[in-house]
């Protein structure tokens, strides 16, 4: 069988966070109720103008900076033309042959080293209106009623990111993206939530064999909501083109929709007509210039970006923490928390962020006085340490005056009563299913107030049961 | 350059333009009159001159991230034929 290398190139659509939308003052919303954010401009009026957004040219060049694009010196917004109801004026303003941002390049570290992934172009658009589809099954345009149109989303500012086809598997992917939302998130331009779809990502995924130097015919898998999605829809896509592949047949270029519930793939319904959008230069829209002073302010406000902490932290506690860290923003609290840095990293990681306490609100000082004794206080008080962490006030002191209970003969009692209670969890742990244990150990801890100690519980446990 | 009745027909099948089958000829034959009169500019000699999109020496007409009153929902959807919960209803697309 010959060795199969994925090619694939990611498309990423982020919506500013701008308060107000591209060419016209309705405010920049989202969750209101229909339509109530709407006027002549992004209703497409008759005898409107559309008025472009500074703020938004602005992030879009500060993005494109922090992308290692080139900008523009003289911009142009197009037309871009379909019929579709989303679309009031028949065509969205967007951005061809001269976006803002074109030629960068984006660092994306690897556990074996840098991947630089090429970007071909970031340019500013408009969104589309939200299109809810009634009747048929589950929302989906197919066999549907009518459709109700909801435009306070119409006219949004909207920045289209296409990447090179440099990615070569489903993880890089991920990766990419997650570093490349954190970035935007750190640009403080879009709050760039997949769930909620100020993210959104399609992906031109082909395979070759090992060697070739020719793409393949791709395919566009489209709007996968979330990082987990991206990497399963490409996964799953890699593997249905090798198959294909495989057997002696073509694969066809086409767009498919991933369903994340069955993991699999089916195309989306075929348009009647190939995409034939006639751009055209926008005749209502002058050309931008980004100025010298606008670029220089752009780069002025770029801060140490994401890949270059990735690598900084990665001397101090290996790649998947840092990675993992800076991927999430952890890493602003992580840098204010002395001590042993792996511990400060796991905890920071796994156990903080298990409580859902917003890491910016932790009082760094108190933080690391809490991990640095961790061994020693019972387990629950670390626990309920963690979760009042972001309180205003909070003090380490008030939970590091316990220490847990160790002392079998105080321990012993309680978990003969918890066994006693719970012989059908018992049984089950003798027939092999271990995980079961964990329950057992949380009885006794239920019963003690949390203050047993955990490891000295698991080994009392399995001696009596195994006895 | 020559436009066909095909070229007319996809075109106006992109914009949902219904044209009567008597219209084909009349519409192919002034589109390719005006695409003829702009064909004209091919025949100079412009390797030297930029394409002009626009023939303004305005560029950055822009306006600060300002909010401005949006219209009532009653009046957004004032001219929508067939309104439902606050929303513009169209037939189903696609279907």
């Amino acid at each position: 069988m010959p060795e199969w290398e994925p090619v694939i190139g990611l498309e990423i659509h982020v919506q500013l966070k701008t308060r107000t939308k591209m060419f016209c003052g309705c405010e920049n919303v989202s969750g209101e109720s229909e339509n109530t954010r709407t006027c002549p401009v992004c209703l497409a009026h008759p005898g409107t103008l559309p008025v472009p957004n500074k703020q938004a040219i602005e992030w879009t060049v500060k993005l494109g900076v922090a992308l290692g694009c080139e900008i523009a010196s003289r911009a142009l917004f197009h037309r871009k033309n379909y019929f579709y109801p989303d679309l009031p004026k028949g065509y969205q303003i967007s951005q061809y042959d001269i976006p803002l941002c074109a030629g960068g390049k984006f660092v994306v570290p690897g556990p074996d080293g840098d991947r630089k992934i090429g970007i071909v172009r970031a340019h500013l658009e408009e969104d589309a209106a939200k299109t809810i589809h009634v009747g048929g099954s589950g929302g989906r345009i197919a066999g549907a009623e009518y459709s109700l149109v909801d435009f306070n989303r119409g006219g949004t500012p909207l920045v289209e990111i296409v990447s090179e086809p440099d990615v070569h598997s489903a993880d890089e992917a991920r990766r990419f993206l997650q570093l490349l939302r954190q970035t935007v998130v750190e640009l403080g331009i879009s709050d760039a939530e997949m769930e909620k779809g100020s993210l959104r990502c399609d992906a031109n995924v082909s395979v070759r064999e090992a060697g070739e130097t020719d793409f393949r015919t791709k395919t566009e898998l489209k709007n996968m909501n979330s990082f987990k999605f991206v990497a399963d829809g490409i996964e799953a896509e890699i593997r249905r083109q090798v198959e294909i592949y495989e057997a002696g047949g073509e694969v066809v270029q086409e767009t498919l929709h991933f369903d994340p519930g069955s993991g699999t793939i089916a195309p989306l319904r075929s348009k009647e007509e190939a995409h034939d959008y006639r751009y055209f230069p926008e005749p209502d829209l002058v050309p931008v210039e980004p100025s010298v002073e606008m670029i220089a302010a752009a780069m002025d406000d770029i801060g140490e970006l994401p890949a270059a902490r990735i690598r900084r932290l990665e001397t101090e506690v290996g790649f998947d923490l840092a990675e993992g860290l800076v991927s999430s923003g952890r890493d602003r609290l992580y840098e204010r928390v002395s001590g042993d840095r792996r511990a400060v990293a796991n905890v920071v990681m796994n156990q903080l962020a298990a409580t859902g306490v917003d890491p910016e609100a932790v009082n760094g000082t108190e933080l690391a006085k809490l991990i640095a004794e961790r061994e020693r206080i019972p387990r629950a008080a670390f626990t309920e340490a963690l979760e009042r962490s972001g309180d205003p006030g909070f003090s380490a002191d008030d939970y590091l005056g316990e220490t847990a209970i160790s002392d079998a003969s105080e321990l012993d009692p309680v978990i003969d009563k918890v066994l006693a209670e719970n012989q059908a969890q018992v049984e089950t742990f003798r027939a092999g299913k271990e995980g079961v244990l964990g329950f057992l150990v949380g009885q006794v801890m239920k019963e003690t107030g949390g203050k047993a100690d955990a490891r000295v519980v698991n080994e009392r446990l399995r001696e009596k049961i195994s006895s | 350059m020559a436009i066909t009745r095909e070229d007319v027909l996809h075109v106006a099948r992109l914009a949902r333009l219904e044209i009567p089958e008597g219209e084909v000829d009349r519409m192919r034959d002034e589109l390719g009159a005006i695409l003829e009169a702009v064909g004209k500019v091919a025949e100079l000699d412009l390797s030297d001159v930029e394409p002009t999109s626009h023939p303004l020496a305005v560029v950055n007409e822009w306006r600060e991230d300002q909010p401005r009153p949006s219209l009532s929902p009653e009046d957004a959807l004032a001219n929508a034929p067939d309104p439902v919960e606050g929303a513009f209803r169209v037939p189903a697309v696609g279907s």
